[in-house]
């Protein structure tokens, strides 16, 4: 038994040491606000429905458990998301137009090919604007501006417009995805491709290095913790450019067209499950990319 | 275009060579500037007084313009390189810009491209033009209302909350990579919520702006406040200064370049944030709302002059807030001319 305890104190000393246990305090004291908020936010309505029922005797705790099971709650609560995200995903076949795991795998595919458009290109531009001193200072400002450009919401006349040339589906919203996810990229490996320093590029000068072997063994190699620090940013910029670009009216598939369905008949619980579900799959492709980094790392010999 | 070869490739030992021959004047390349503007004028003329592809030399005429601007351009970038100077390297983007603007022109008058796909920038300018009040109320209701409300509220918090943050270590530890990992969300997706909650007018719009703001602040915050040396920090210690004189003497300072990162990452989330938010319903003004309707009765020029007034709108947000951060971090090496 004192053994037990030991251990368990030890762990304890450990958790509070290191970021577990602030961030489950921070993550418990967000709950907790939510569940308050639940209460506060549904309690009016949930009265009113009291008096149209002609019930006027109800305890505060009979008030605080009906206000967590509203059908169209103001907030939802907890247990109400959770429980509809797992009847939407395990509880519902995938070919099934009510799964989540069909939706968001229709915004899955979308941010895939639009991040892998927008890497290409963005590297292609950097390596471009490194090796052109006319295109660095006359393309560099503009692809600059070009962020200035509000895409997220002009993302409804993209779709028609694509629409219009009878370009439909996955195309346009990668568009968008591209748009928002080559910017990033580009910025970071200008930067990491210009990272190496003086003294490496005279080596290589003294080694009479072509300019494409510059490239491939010094500038590219020295560029690759850029690059994948860049696409951790653009594969999460890829993913918002998806979601919105499924908001316009017309498409029926996708987290962002869950939004707003949910949003146009008051399905707050769907609205939810969708975020969630946008949440997660945000944190499992940064994830991803983090993972395929340090792959790449351990195989290009970086000792940690 | 030999000339363009050395000075794109030419490693830095070459250009005393390049100073004395090859180098065309300044002069020179901006009077080719000029020849290949009205070049190009010309056939933008000539492709909108013909009904049917225009004639014969329009197109050859369009290329060799081309060429030479962008000779013109290249020798000008090559001179910047050896007589740096303020208003050339502005000169640059700005003749890339009317470029960029002129061949859209005339490509889309040339190849009689349908204004409802990409209509001509000569007719975005004229519906500009003619729809100036209401373009000044929606922007009155995106910008002036949603976007500032939201941008100062968001900021505010995120700021005040990174100071509290600071002042307990624990909370700095659980908020930061909570706060990292909401960066990553699609954020935008609470749009349809806070229109149920605060209904159709701007405050939606605003409580959109301030979840958006939010978390770069608080994140970039916390990371600037860290930023002071070890030495000046032990210096402050040495001077028995209070928390809250090292903050406003020394951590505060000390923070402003990373403050003001988030400040312009927040300008252009705002004006985002703002616009999406109306596609969840708004009153019956504002840009986000007349992007959607334009968009639903096919007049695509509307939509773009909207887009003008947007990115124009950012651009100077932008740019304010940078005068700003120049004025404020004067004393940072990136400020530092030369």
């Amino acid at each position: 038994m004192s053994a037990v305890a030991a251990k368990s104190s030890g762990l304890v000393a450990r958790i509070a040491g290191g970021k577990v246990l602030p961030v489950a305090t921070v993550v418990a004291a967000i709950m907790a606000l939510w569940y308050v908020g639940v209460v506060f936010l549904n309690a009016p309505f949930q009265e009113m429905m009291y008096k149209n029922a002609g019930q006027t005797s109800y305890t505060t705790s009979q008030l605080i458990a009906d206000t967590m099971e509203q059908e169209r709650p103001v907030l939802p609560s907890p247990q109400q998301v959770a429980r509809e995200f797992w009847k939407t995903t395990v509880g519902t076949p995938i070919t099934s137009k009510r799964s989540l795991i069909y939706h968001g795998w229709v915004t899955l595919s979308s941010t895939l090919l639009g991040f892998l458009i927008g890497t290409v290109l963005g590297v292609g531009l950097a390596v471009m604007i490194v090796h052109s001193r006319t295109l660095d200072k006359s393309l560099m400002p503009w692809i600059i501006t070009s962020q200035t450009i509000p895409i997220l919401a002009i993302a409804p006349m993209i779709i028609v417009v694509f629409n219009a040339i009878n370009i439909t589906g996955i195309v346009p919203k990668a568009f968008i995805s591209t748009y928002l996810s080559f910017f990033p990229v580009t910025v970071g490996v200008v930067k990491g491709l210009r990272s190496p320093e003086r003294l490496h590029l005279d080596l290589m000068r003294t080694y009479t290095a072509t300019a494409g072997q510059t490239f491939w063994k010094l500038r590219w190699p020295a560029s690759v913790p850029y690059l994948f620090a860049s696409m951790k940013v653009a594969i999460a910029a890829s993913l918002v450019g998806a979601i919105v670009g499924e908001m316009p009216t017309g498409a029926v598939a996708g987290i962002g067209a869950r939004l707003l369905s949910g949003s146009y008949y008051g399905q707050t619980v769907q609205i939810w499950s969708a975020l969630l579900t946008a949440a997660l799959m945000a944190a499992m492709l940064v994830m991803l990319v983090d993972v395929i980094d340090r792959v790449v790392r351990v195989k290009m010999g970086v000792r940690p | 275009m030999s000339l363009e070869d050395t000075s794109a490739t030419a490693p830095a030992p070459a250009s005393a060579h390049e100073l004395e021959f090859g180098r065309p004047s300044m002069g020179l390349a901006l009077a080719m500037q000029g020849v290949a503007l009205v070049g190009v004028f010309g056939v933008i003329k000539a492709f909108a007084g013909a009904p049917e592809g225009g004639p014969a030399w329009a197109w050859p005429v369009l290329l060799f313009s081309w060429l030479l601007a962008w000779w013109s351009v290249t020798s000008i970038t090559s001179c910047e390189k050896h007589e740096p100077s303020q208003a050339v390297s502005l000169l640059i983007p700005v003749l890339f810009g009317i470029w960029l603007l002129m061949l859209w022109e005339a490509l889309v008058t040339g190849l009689k491209i349908p204004p409802v796909l990409l209509p001509a920038p000569s007719a975005i300018g004229v519906k500009i033009i003619g729809n100036i009040p209401t373009l000044w109320a929606d922007f009155q209701q995106t910008f002036m209302k949603s976007v500032l409300a939201g941008y100062f509220l968001g900021c505010s918090i995120g700021f005040a909350v990174a100071l509290l943050a600071d002042r307990v270590p624990f909370l700095k530890r659980g908020l930061l990579p909570v706060g990292n990992f909401v960066s990553a969300l699609p954020i935008v997706g609470v749009a349809p919520i806070m229109v149920m909650w605060f209904g159709f007018d701007w405050p939606s719009k605003a409580a959109v702006v301030v979840i958006m703001t939010f978390f770069p602040m608080l994140v970039n915050t916390v990371a600037g406040l860290e930023a002071a040396g070890r030495m000046e920090r032990d210096l402050m210690r040495t001077y028995a200064a209070t928390h809250s004189q090292s903050l406003l003497k020394l951590r505060l300072p000390a923070a402003m370049p990373f403050i003001f990162n988030a400040l312009k990452i927040n300008s252009t989330l705002a004006l985002i944030g703002a616009i999406v938010a109306e596609f969840f319903g708004t009153p019956i003004v504002g840009m986000g709302f007349r992007i959607s309707t334009e968009v639903g009765r096919m007049s695509i020029d509307m939509v773009w002059a909207e887009i003008a007034v947007a990115a124009l709108a950012g651009s100077l947000f932008y740019g304010l807030v940078g005068a700003a951060e120049r004025a404020v971090t004067f004393w940072h090496p990136s400020q530092r001319r030369t």
